[in-house]
C-alpha cells in the first residue's frame, strides 16, 4: 500500500481525498478541517478582491500557504467557455504560473448541472494554452471519453448534484467511466457522508472531491476525519478485491464437518 | 494643475489625483502591496512582472481578483 499514489498530470499525491475551501465558519475552521482530511489538493474560487476595506484582513492563502497545498482554482459560477477561460487565466497569474486547474462550466443555476458543450470548448482552449485541466462533468461516458481524448488530466463526474449530498445515484455509469478511461476518475459533487465516499472508492474511482459534506456537517473537523478514513477504506477494499456477490447461496464461514452429534 | 482620473475597479468608479499612473503605483494606492491578486485591464491580464511599465489611464476598467473559499 506504500506506493499507491494518485498521479495527476505527472505529480504523485498520497491522499485521494480532494477538498473544497468554501462554506466554513472561518479560516481557522477551514484549516483544521483540511488538516484532519489529510488532503493535499484544495480547490479555491477566484473572485473580486475587496478594495480599500480592511487592510489587515486575513485571506484564505494566509491559512493555506501555497507551498503546503496544491491549489486547484475553479471556475465555479461560470456559465460559458469564455468566462471559464478568462477566470483560469487570472488564476494562473494570481498563483504565479500554476497550471493545474478545475474546469467547471455550469448550465443552470438551479441544479448547477454542467454544460458539457461549453465545457468541451473551454477544455480545448485551456489545454492549448498550457493548462492541466481537471474537468467537472456529467457521468455521460461519451462526453467523459471526449474530454480525455482532447487531453484533460482527470475526469471528475458528478455523483449527484453539487451541494446536494444525495450520494452516488448512478454507480453503473461511474463504472463505465472507470473502465473506459485511462486518466484518473475523481467523483466531484454529491457526496453526503462517509459511506458515499467509500462506495465511490470501492467502485474503483481514483479519488473523491468534496466540500459541502465536510463544511456543513455539524462538526466539520470530525467529518473531515471520517472522510479521510472512508476514502482510505474504500480504496483498500477496491484494491483487495471484494468477494463475489451470491444472491441465493449462503456459504458458512465455519467448517461444515465436525459438528457434535 | 492635474486633472483627476476616473477608473472602474471591480465595477465601482474610483477617482485618483493623477492623470495616469503605473500599475505599481495603483497597487500602492489601493494598499494591495504584498497581497496575492491578479489584475485584468480592459479585458487583458497585466503580468505582475510588468507592473512598473504598465500605465493605467483615465477611463480604464480593471478587475482585481483573489483566491477565496470555494468547492
Amino acid at each position: 500500500m506504500n506506493k499507491d499514489e494518485l498521479i495527476i498530470a505527472g505529480k504523485p499525491f498520497k491522499s485521494r481525498l480532494l477538498v473544497g475551501t468554501g462554506k466554513y465558519r472561518d479560516f481557522k475552521e477551514t484549516r483544521s478541517a483540511i488538516d484532519q482530511s489529510g488532503s493535499q489538493i484544495v480547490t479555491v474560487a477566484i473572485r473580486r478582491t475587496n478594495i480599500g476595506q480592511n487592510e489587515n484582513e486575513q485571506s484564505l492563502i494566509d491559512f493555506l500557504p501555497t507551498n503546503e497545498f496544491t491549489y486547484l482554482p475553479n471556475t465555479a459560477g461560470c456559465y460559458s467557455a469564455d468566462d471559464a477561460i478568462r477566470t483560469l487565466h487570472l488564476a494562473r497569474e494570481l498563483l504565479d504560473g500554476h497550471n493545474l486547474v478545475k474546469l467547471e462550466v455550469l448550465g443552470d443555476p438551479k441544479t448547477l448541472y454542467p454544460n458539457v458543450v461549453e465545457t468541451l470548448k473551454a477544455a480545448t482552449v485551456l489545454i492549448k494554452d498550457g493548462f492541466d485541466v481537471m474537468v467537472y462533468t456529467s457521468d455521460d461516458p461519451i462526453i467523459a471519453k471526449q474530454l480525455e481524448d482532447i487531453g484533460c488530466c482527470a475526469i471528475m463526474p458528478l455523483a449527484s448534484l453539487i451541494g446536494s449530498g444525495m450520494g452516488i445515484l448512478n454507480p453503473w455509469n461511474l463504472e463505465i467511466l472507470i473502465d473506459t478511461l485511462s486518466v484518473p476518475v475523481i467523483v466531484d459533487a454529491g457526496v453526503g457522508t462517509a459511506s458515499d465516499a467509500a462506495i465511490a472508492m470501492e467502485l474503483g474511482c481514483d479519488g473523491v472531491l468534496m466540500n459541502t459534506a465536510i463544511a456543513t456537517a455539524k462538526d466539520p473537523i470530525m467529518m473531515a476525519s471520517a472522510m479521510k478514513k472512508a476514502v482510505e477504506a474504500g480504496r483498500e477494499a477496491f484494491l483487495a478485491g471484494r468477494m463475489a456477490k451470491k444472491l441465493y447461496s449462503g456459504s458458512p464461514s465455519s467448517p461444515v464437518s465436525g459438528l457434535i452429534k | 494643475m492635474y486633472s483627476n482620473m476616473k477608473i472602474t475597479i471591480n465595477g465601482n468608479i474610483k477617482e485618483f489625483k493623477h492623470e495616469s499612473m503605473t500599475a505599481d503605483e495603483l497597487v500602492d494606492e489601493l494598499k494591495l502591496t504584498g497581497k496575492r491578486f491578479a489584475i485584468e485591464r480592459n479585458g487583458e491580464i497585466m503580468p505582475k512582472s510588468l507592473f512598473k511599465q504598465f500605465t493605467i489611464n483615465d477611463g480604464d476598467s480593471l478587475e482585481i481578483v483573489g483566491a477565496v473559499g470555494g468547492g
